[in-house]
């Protein structure tokens, strides 16, 4: 039952941490990217490297927050200009050849040791510490110190935390998860949205009571950080949700179904297409930004293999889809916690050590990305019909 | 065994410990030559240390038994690591940090010579080098601190280039490089002759290039993907050799051969169980790279599973050179050259004389008209990946050897330079992948002579390929069609 436990409460740890809202906003301007607009951006980590850099080599040159980021964000701008002026034109795999090129470039870069001026900024592979830049962020913290544990009421409280408590909660979220996929099919009209707001509320206080998270208010991965960097998740939503419900997103469908087609009602669609990827660039910068805030600015941890994740989390919650990016990242997140921590409480060392896990679990990612493409690709949340395009 | 002159490291790697446990007679015999290991940092790495012979004798059996299991993969599995003689120094987090290193010249080690560390308030303290050269100092506050030679410990002849800064941090190790050569040594090269050696190992880098991007470019003619696994393919093939001929010494030419087999066989069975099906499913291109793209991920960290993160080698010999004119290479470069052109000219004979190769780009040129006048285009396009998987593990096999070494994301390093490469050359044409696969090799190993940072020089390539497609998008040698 420990054991159980204690997986439980890993996933649940990664389920709040920022860094797993961070990779939900990149996902989210991928989203916009990939999903809506059918641009095949395999460098999305890049944006969020630039804005990464952009944001801490500000900070660290004491420039205000506020400047920061928006240095960090016309990083990305600027980035995403130089990138579609030669592809955009293109067919779609000219794009993806030089998204993933410039990444690596700016990667290499970034990890460069053969200037003294750009070795003082970007500190090499070692990478930028984020002592050097949390600062400012930190301070601004309403919270003030101490630890809180979220929901006070847990299962230590109901009989002693006995196992019946924790395998009758998990039968419930269960049964609620199941409640929500069946008010997603039969509901329709006002009462839909109401109905699975309400269910996923539960369904949250219930994980909670599993499995309770405690958290420093302020410090590093604390609950300031957890909560600015969800709320920024669900404001991106609704930005994503505003931007494709106008006539502006109707646009980005028609590029992707049908170029010409757009094109021959005298729309600009390179414009279009350029507007596309600088937005979706601007939210992968701001991912790049809150990603890095509880961590260190490192071009290593954020090269190709983050990008994957984010296709990964795309897909997995479905692409074209409002809320599929978010959870998509949390699904992902989630379920590597979960392989992770029970490949190493249950399968034994001999056939695959402690260190190997999480190697297994990038194993079980990747092949996880191959057949959600190949049996489902509209994802969780996302409509097949709109997944049909080619590039 | 393998022979014996097979040759080093423009770029040295590890020496794969167990490997080297099994050759007692191995020492390293160091080149006199501009291309020498002289003044690599780094730990020292223990090349002469025995493991206990029942336990990896026992190794040996329960490698075997799995390799049964997972074949190919499991060829990977290898010996473990034998125990090594220094003491290493081990820095605590937030407590201490290391400066180590190994002190040597292009001629050889230096054991037994006094080192002095000073931080910046002048305090000191030194220590001596082990017989492997190796040396280390634990430090207890982060910061500066300077590492003097003793000039009178040095053997006769040597110079050093003066004392070296290095900044510690705690919990890291930080190696410091002690410039040291013998007295004669002459540092300096004409900038001809140096752009001219450059020349020689961009072509060989171009040749290697070449035998993977073919098949890369094949495949994308005809089924129009973009196989981003293809670089794995490439991994794989440096693997399995590392596995064949240095796990299991195989004689190195029968051990090539057998890469080449079962490289070709893994794509003849991706075609069989994998593309095919899905082509005939219907599934939209864009959809099938993501397909490869998580393929390439699994196989990348199946790689880390079976073999680790550690650069393993095939040849554990250090190989030697040959001076031809001003071109210094490792006897391995030349016979790996000599291959691949060989190899080269078969493939562009097959594609423009025999009935299959004119099939080939029957299918490339149209699929559909191609079928229609009686190619099977499913048998082609098997014939094509397995003919690419081929290549990419032969390409891996020799990329392996004339680097010194292959590691997992090895493959995944040049995956850029390959769609650099089949890109510039024009997508989906054959010798546009040779030309384009030649100037990307050149242009890697020429722009560091021509001042750009070594770090840079895969960004060249790659900064060049986007700025060749605002002037010429369909490539070298492709059609001028619109594109998009």
């Amino acid at each position: 039952m420990d054991t159980i436990q204690s997986i439980l409460n890993a996933m649940v740890r990664e389920a709040v941490s920022p860094q797993t809202a961070a990779v939900a906003i990149a996902v989210i301007g991928l989203n916009i990217h990939f999903g809506f607009t059918g641009l095949l951006n395999i460098g999305q980590s890049a944006f969020m490297l630039l804005g990464a850099y952009g944001f801490a080599i500000s900070i660290t040159h004491g420039l205000p927050l506020v400047v920061a980021v928006l240095i960090g964000l016309a990083a990305a701008f600027v980035f995403a200009l130089v990138l579609g002026m030669p592809t955009l034109k293109l067919r779609g795999d000219y794009l993806a050849i030089v998204t993933i090129s410039a990444a690596e470039i700016i990667r290499y870069v970034g990890r460069s040791v053969g200037y003294d001026w750009l070795l003082k900024l970007t500190h090499g592979a070692q990478g930028i510490p984020g002592s050097q830049y949390r600062g400012p962020f930190t301070d601004l913290s309403p919270f003030g110190d101490g630890n809180t544990t979220i929901l006070s009421f847990s299962y230590h409280d109901v009989a002693g935390g006995a196992a019946w408590v924790t395998i009758l909660g998990l039968l419930l979220v269960a049964g609620l998860i199941a409640a929500m996929v069946l008010a997603s099919r039969r509901l329709s009209g006002r009462i839909r949205p109401a109905a699975i707001i309400a269910l996923s509320i539960l369904t949250l206080l219930l994980v909670l009571f599993l499995a309770p998270v405690t958290g420093q208010n302020t410090g590093v991965r604390g609950w300031w950080f957890t909560v600015v960097t969800w709320v920024l998740v669900g404001i991106s939503t609704v930005v994503v949700l505003l931007l494709v419900k106008s006539p502006w997103g109707r646009l980005l469908k028609g590029i992707r179904e049908d170029e010409d087609a757009i094109r021959s009602l005298g729309k600009n669609v390179f414009a279009i297409k350029m507007q596309a990827l600088i937005i979706g660039g601007l939210f992968g910068a701001l991912g790049g930004i809150m990603f890095v805030l509880p961590a260190t600015v490192q071009p290593d941890s954020m090269g190709r293999s983050l990008t994957f994740f984010c296709y990964t989390a795309l897909l997995l919650g479905g692409a074209a889809s409002i809320f599929g990016p978010v959870l998509g990242s949390l699904l992902f997140f989630v379920g590597r916690a979960f392989i992770i921590s029970a490949s190493n409480a249950y399968v034994p060392d001999s056939v695959l050590s402690t260190d190997k896990t999480a190697q297994f679990a990038f194993v079980v990612i990747g092949v996880a990305l191959m057949l959600l493409v190949i049996f489902r690709p509209q994802g969780i949340l996302g409509d097949k019909r709109e997944l049909r395009f080619n590039v | 065994m393998a022979p014996t002159g097979f040759g080093p490291p423009r770029l040295p790697g590890s020496i794969h410990p167990g490997a080297a446990a099994r050759r007692t007679d191995l020492k390293s015999r160091i080149q006199g030559s501009g291309l020498s290991l002289r003044g690599r940092g780094g730990p020292a790495r223990d090349r002469t240390a025995g493991s206990p012979p029942t336990r990896s004798w026992v190794i040996g059996l329960v490698g075997l038994v799995a390799t049964m299991l997972l074949a190919p993969l499991a060829l990977l599995l290898s010996a473990s690591p034998a125990g090594a003689v220094d003491v290493r120094c081990t820095a605590e987090p937030d407590k201490s940090a290391c400066i180590a290193s190994t002190l040597r010249t292009e001629a050889g080690i230096l054991a037994g010579v006094t080192l002095t560390l000073t931080n910046e308030a002048g305090d000191t303290q030194s220590t001596t080098t082990s017989d492997t050269g190796y040396w280390s100092f634990k430090v207890e506050q982060e910061g500066k601190y300077t590492i003097t030679i003793d000039e009178s410990t040095l053997p006769k002849g040597l110079v050093t280039a003066g004392d070296v800064t290095v900044v510690a941090k705690f919990g890291q190790t930080v190696g410091a490089l002690i410039d040291t050569r013998t007295g004669n040594y002459d540092a300096s090269t004409s900038k001809l002759d140096e752009l001219i050696q450059s020349s020689a190992s961009g072509i060989r880098l171009g040749l290697l290039l070449a035998l993977a991007s073919i098949g890369l470019s094949l495949i994308y003619g005809t089924t129009g993907l973009s196989n981003f696994a293809h670089a794995e393919q490439v991994t794989l093939g440096g693997m399995v050799g590392y596995g064949l001929i240095n796990v299991w010494s195989i004689n190195l030419y029968l051990g090539g051969l057998l890469v080449v087999i079962i490289c070709g066989a893994t794509g003849w069975l991706q075609d069989r169980v994998m593309w095919q099906p899905l082509r005939h499913r219907g599934l939209g291109l864009t959809q099938l790279m993501i397909v490869t793209i998580g393929l390439s991920l699994a196989m990348q960290y199946c790689f880390q599973i079976f073999v680790g993160a550690r650069t393993v080698r095939v040849l554990v010999a250090n190989p030697s050179v040959r001076k031809i004119g001003p071109v210094t290479l490792t006897n391995q470069s030349y016979v790996a050259m000599g291959i691949s052109i060989v190899v080269l000219a078969a493939v562009g004979y097959a594609l423009l004389r025999t009935r299959i190769g004119r099939a080939t780009r029957a299918v490339s040129d149209n699929p559909a008209l191609a079928a229609a006048s009686g190619i099977d285009v499913d048998k082609v396009i098997r014939l094509v990946w397995t003919v690419a998987a081929a290549l990419a593990g032969l390409s891996g096999l020799l990329y392996a050897l004339v680097t010194n070494g292959i590691k997992w994301d090895s493959g995944l390093q040049i995956l850029l330079l390959l769609f650099a490469a089949v890109t510039l050359g024009g997508l989906g044409t054959a010798f546009g992948a040779l030309i384009g696969s030649l100037v990307i090799g050149l242009v890697v190993e020429i722009s560091p002579v021509l001042g750009v940072p070594g770090d840079f020089k895969y960004a060249t390539a790659l900064l060049m390929l986007i700025l060749l497609l605002l002037v010429r998008p369909q490539g070298l040698l492709g059609k001028a069609q619109r594109v998009g």
